[in-house]
């Protein structure tokens, strides 16, 4: 069965089923992200004092790099498949599932050496709130790095067989991906800096 | 959005520049941080430059600076309830119901009745 609107875009909507798809999907995360940024300004107006220098800055900065890096070559790999360079879009995705599990390693450590010290969610609502928001971030770049491995590993064969097809499901993946950085975005000066 | 190839072709040096910009906008993040601001000030520097951050990558990235308009009518019905969403703090601030009127300072003056 041929699913339809895949590549073509329908006339009521001017788009591919997909895009709309995944944009009505990112709403639904604003809202998700959303609630738990309203939950911290309430925690944090209401502490009579807020814990500051908790976090180490420069892990942050430099996860905040790793991110932004992997924005471009996610958007780049988008970009080598429209150009029809297979191996550049290869060599940008790769990069960007490489990037992301460097972002999941400096995670590891900082996480490692916050339970070392005792500092489990347990301990503040400062930290609760920390865990809860990057562990759920966490599991949003985890769960892009299981779409970008499929693209890498069995998904590419779609490529021979339905280029814009194969260019669209990039695009969407690509759509997810920004938002995950978009996300890091507010979340390291909320919690790193503030 | 274009997505032939010499235009995409045309945008890629953008891409670069954007990275670059939102690497810089970092840089200068953690730079305000280090002077130690009053808070108010620095919540709304970092909150102001994450804000524009975001923009470039939504616009460039996301390619909403030339997107349909089924997709801006979903952005804008998350954005009323967005806006709902953040002020529910707000409200709750707000909020008096009850709270005594009485302030500390004039419950001292007045002796308790047995």
């Amino acid at each position: 069965m041929n699913i339809p609107y895949t590549v073509e875009e329908r006339p009521d909507t001017g788009l591919a089923n997909g895009k709309l798809g995944i944009w009505l999907f990112l709403a639904s995360e604003v809202m998700l992200f959303g609630a738990l940024f309203s939950t911290y300004i309430i925690l944090r107006v209401g502490a009579v004092e807020w814990p500051h220098g908790e976090l180490n800055v420069w892990l942050g900065m430099a996860n905040t790099f790793i991110l932004i890096g992997s924005s471009v070559t996610m958007v780049m790999a988008w970009a080598s498949l429209k150009m029809h360079d297979w191996g550049k879009h290869r060599l940008y995705l790769i990069l960007t599932f490489v990037l992301a599990g460097v972002f999941l390693v400096n995670k590891y450590f900082e996480y490692s050496s916050h339970w070392s010290a005792g500092e489990l969610p347990s301990k503040s609502t400062f930290l609760a709130i920390y865990f809860t928001l990057t562990g759920l971030h966490g599991l949003h770049i985890v769960g892009g790095m299981i779409v970008m491995a499929y693209f890498i590993g069995p998904g590419a064969k779609l490529w021979r067989a339905n280029p814009d097809q194969f260019a669209n499901r990039i695009e969407y993946t690509g759509l997810y991906w920004h938002f995950v950085d978009l996300v890091w975005i507010f979340l390291f000066p909320v919690l790193y800096l503030l | 959005m274009h997505s032939d190839p010499e235009s995409i072709r045309k945008h890629t040096k953008m891409y670069w520049m954007i990275g670059g910009a939102l690497f810089v906008f970092t840089v200068v993040t953690v730079a305000v941080n280090q002077v130690h601001l009053a808070i108010p000030l620095a919540i709304t520097v970092a909150l102001i430059i994450a804000a524009l951050k975001g923009s470039m990558v939504a616009s460039i990235f996301m390619h909403l600076s030339a997107e349909k308009r089924w997709i801006y009518g979903a952005l804008l019905l998350t954005l009323a309830f967005f806006i709902v969403l953040m002020s529910v703090p707000l409200f709750t601030t707000l909020d008096n119901i009850g709270t005594p009127t009485v302030s500390p300072h004039q419950s001292h003056a007045e002796p308790a009745r047995h």
